[in-house]
């Protein structure tokens, strides 16, 4: 058996509304239709009371799993994209994040935000939403870049009784395949080693993972033994694993899809330099996507990203210092 | 129309409604709904003394937080509801504390208060005390206790509109819907805001037991009706969003007691969600920091800057609802524990930012150490 990456999340939200009836999916097109990207097909079906159609109001998306929240369910909200949940942003940080802190009423909803870049997609239909989401407090915030990820971080996200925002990366939809979803029982908060390595560190996460493993492999031939960590959530971010990757490569490169004014690289990059200077042997450094808006075609997309060629190239530099 | 306002004489002399119905289909739809309720004479002079009641004690606690506001007690800024609480007092009074949902705003200490607010919730929050429902975490009027149906509100208007769908659109899923009903309150300016739109639209099409009371005071803090919409009144909306209008003078006691039960009642019995505007003046400032020296005399002049206070009791006295006697014993016991509330929230000690628990997760292990 082959699953994708988003069949795996249509089969965690199956099992959600099966094994928990406080769980229900709400989201625009998400019933009959099975959703934008068919995350949620079939479902309708099986549980016509507890997958429903939204209008195209993300404000009123949230702001209502915020009250069924309150009142003991588990919504878990499909953005049609990601950058839509800018319309949500209210909601979301100012809403569902404060509520617990203030109320000692938590507030378990789970956002999916189909996220990232794909050729062609344009400004409006390729956003990285992770950061702006950790940077308020509140909310925990999932990027998982595996089949097996997507399934189980998921899953423990609709169980966690923070409002979680999961990003699922779209390029890896129908892309990423796996035998099974079984995966290494890592849980939330512990990023993973993809791929060992001795000279330098990757860090990255969501679709950058599998563009840091190429960048890697380019470099492998010329003899370079690469580390790539795959941090799963940025919030909470594991400075630990990080820290001890460093602590065995002396050189931090950190990679991530979103525009590069601060975000999860430069934390990263701040965590490492105020906890293990000591560590490095080289100036860490960022890679990110530029300061533009996202561009529509797909030469200036692939431009526009980070890819395996512009990491190697980052790499090389780091490694050179 | 029927019940309530068949007997507009004998029931109640003042109240003129401009009672718009949704669109023909709605209508319809809920015409089973709107002959179910029924409100006897008997039930209509209680109703109106638990309003009024309630309209007394949230006036005397709050010329109370504005005198300690002047003498530099309260921590924050306060906002008050002089000149709104009949509007606020009848939303709160006719829901059932334990029961139905309430979600507040700005001007809505009479509401609360109707509702079965303690005093000491809004005074512990006021004056900073650690024991307040917020834990002075958050204060003034963004206090509530949502799992006993008290949304508490953000700052950021409009947006309990969608929450109080939510929390009754759980209570469908969870089978527990039947006779509940949840009641907003919202100012003439937040009717601008898109969250405003969203959530009146979404408890529209999901059909919910909803009921938004618009006050419309013709201010938004400075901005006057004219800057803020161009419909000719907001009642007009109602049929656009597909949902019952009802139309009230807010300075007049009787008919906001009697126009807001029956929005809440039609409500309760499965009439689809209900929109009230009432009208009226607010009489204060935006805040206590505000003198309001903006609102033209002639408006101050008006019907509608009445005071709903004097206006029902009048209203009450008329009718041999309420004694003079029994108006003083109301505000006696009032201040007594306006007072008694002041005195255990000034004694106790505000926060404590060194033992104070820094996360904003429930799941708190995931707290992260921030250096
Ligand atoms: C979304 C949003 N924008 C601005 C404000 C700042 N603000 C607080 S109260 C207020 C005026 C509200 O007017 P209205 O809704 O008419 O209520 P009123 O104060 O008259 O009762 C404004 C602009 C806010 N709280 N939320
Ligand atoms: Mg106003």
């Amino acid at each position: 058996m082959s699953v994708t990456y988003i069949e795996a999340i249509r089969e965690a939200q199956y099992k959600a509304l099966e094994t928990d009836e406080r769980v229900f999916l709400y989201g625009q097109d998400i019933g009959e239709f099975g959703g934008a990207f068919k995350a949620t097909k079939g479902l309708k079906e099986k549980w016509p009371d507890r997958v429903m159609d939204a209008p195209i109001s993300e404000d009123a998306m949230i702001g209502m799993a915020v009250g069924a929240a309150i009142e003991g369910m588990r919504p878990v909200v499909e953005m049609q994209f990601a950058d839509f949940s800018s319309v949500g942003f209210n909601q979301i940080v100012n809403n569902a994040a404060t509520h617990y802190y203030r109320t000692g009423v938590p507030i378990p909803i789970t956002v999916r935000m189909p996220s990232g870049g794909t050729p062609g997609s344009g400004p409006f239909h390729s956003q990285s939403i992770e950061a702006i989401y950790s940077h308020y407090p509140g909310c925990i915030v999932l990027t998982p870049a595996t089949v097996s990820d997507a399934y189980h971080m998921l899953l423990e996200g609709i169980a966690l009784d923070d409002p979680v925002i999961y990003c699922e990366h779209k390029l890896l939809y129908r892309w990423l395949k796996s035998d099974d979803f079984e995966g290494d029982g890592l849980p939330i908060g512990k990023a993973r080693i993809t791929r060992p390595g001795k000279h330098a560190t990757v860090v990255a996460y969501s679709a950058m993972v599998h563009e840091a493993v190429r960048a890697a492999e380019m470099l492998q031939s010329e003899g370079w033994e690469i580390e790539v960590v795959d941090l799963r959530s940025v919030k909470p971010l594991d400075t630990d694993t990080v820290i001890a990757s460093v602590a065995r490569t002396g050189r931090l490169l950190a990679v991530g899809e979103a525009f590069p004014w601060g975000g999860v690289t430069a934390e990263i990059v701040s965590r490492v330099v105020k906890e293990a200077f000591h560590l490095l042997d080289a100036p860490p450094m960022r890679l990110n996507a530029k300061d533009t808006p996202i561009p529509y075609h797909p030469k200036l997309w692939a431009a526009h990203r980070p890819t395996p060629e512009s990491i190697s190239h980052a790499l090389k530099e780091l490694l050179a210092y | 129309m029927n019940g309530l306002l068949m007997n507009e004489k004998n029931v109640c002399g003042t109240v003129k409604e401009r009672s718009r119905l949704a669109p023909q289909s709605v209508e319809m739809k809920y015409r089973d709904a709107y002959l179910t309720v029924i409100f006897t004479m008997g039930q209509t002079k209680e109703h109106a003394r638990k309003v009024y009641q309630a309209m007394v004690r949230s006036r005397l606690l709050e010329m109370k937080f504005s005198s300690l506001y002047k003498a530099g007690q309260i921590v924050g800024g306060v906002y008050l509801g002089k000149g709104q609480e009949a509007v606020s007092a009848s939303v709160g009074a006719r829901l059932e504390p334990g029961k139905d949902i309430f979600a507040p705003l700005i001007r809505d200490q009479a509401g609360r208060t109707a509702f079965g607010e303690d005093m000491l919730d809004a005074t512990r929050t006021y004056l900073g005390s650690a024991q307040g429902p917020m834990k002075a975490r958050d204060g003034n009027i963004h206090r509530g206790r949502p799992s006993e149906g008290v949304v508490a509100m953000i700052s950021h208007l409009g947006s309990s509109l969608s929450v109080v769908g939510g929390m009754l659109k759980a209570r469908e899923i969870q089978g527990k819907l039947a006779g509940c009903v949840g009641a907003t309150c919202i100012g003439d300016g937040a009717t601008s805001t898109g969250s405003f739109h969203e959530g009146l639209n979404y408890v529209a099409v999901e059909k919910l037991p909803v009921v938004v009371v618009v006050a419309n005071n013709q201010f938004a803090y400075s901005t006057p009706n004219s800057k803020q919409y161009a419909c000719v009144d907001l009642i007009d909306r109602a049929q656009g969003y597909g949902v019952a209008g009802h139309s009230v003078d807010g300075t007049d006691m009787l008919a906001c007691a009697e126009t807001i039960a029956k929005a809440v009642d039609t409500a309760r019995a499965g009439g689809g969600p209900q929109m009230v505007v009432a009208k009226l003046l607010r009489l204060g400032g935006h805040g206590e920091h505000d003198d309001g020296s903006y609102i033209p005399e002639e408006i101050r002049n008006s019907t509608y800057g009445r005071d709903c206070i004097e206006v029902g009791k009048q209203q009450l006295l008329e009718k041999g609802w309420l004694s003079e006697e029994e108006l003083t014993e109301w505000q006696e016991a009032a201040k007594m524990e306006v007072q008694e509330a002041v005195k255990t929230a000034q004694k106790e000690a505000g926060p404590n930012p060194y033992n104070e628990d820094w996360s904003a997760l429930a799941e708190s292990r995931f707290k992260e150490a921030h250096t």
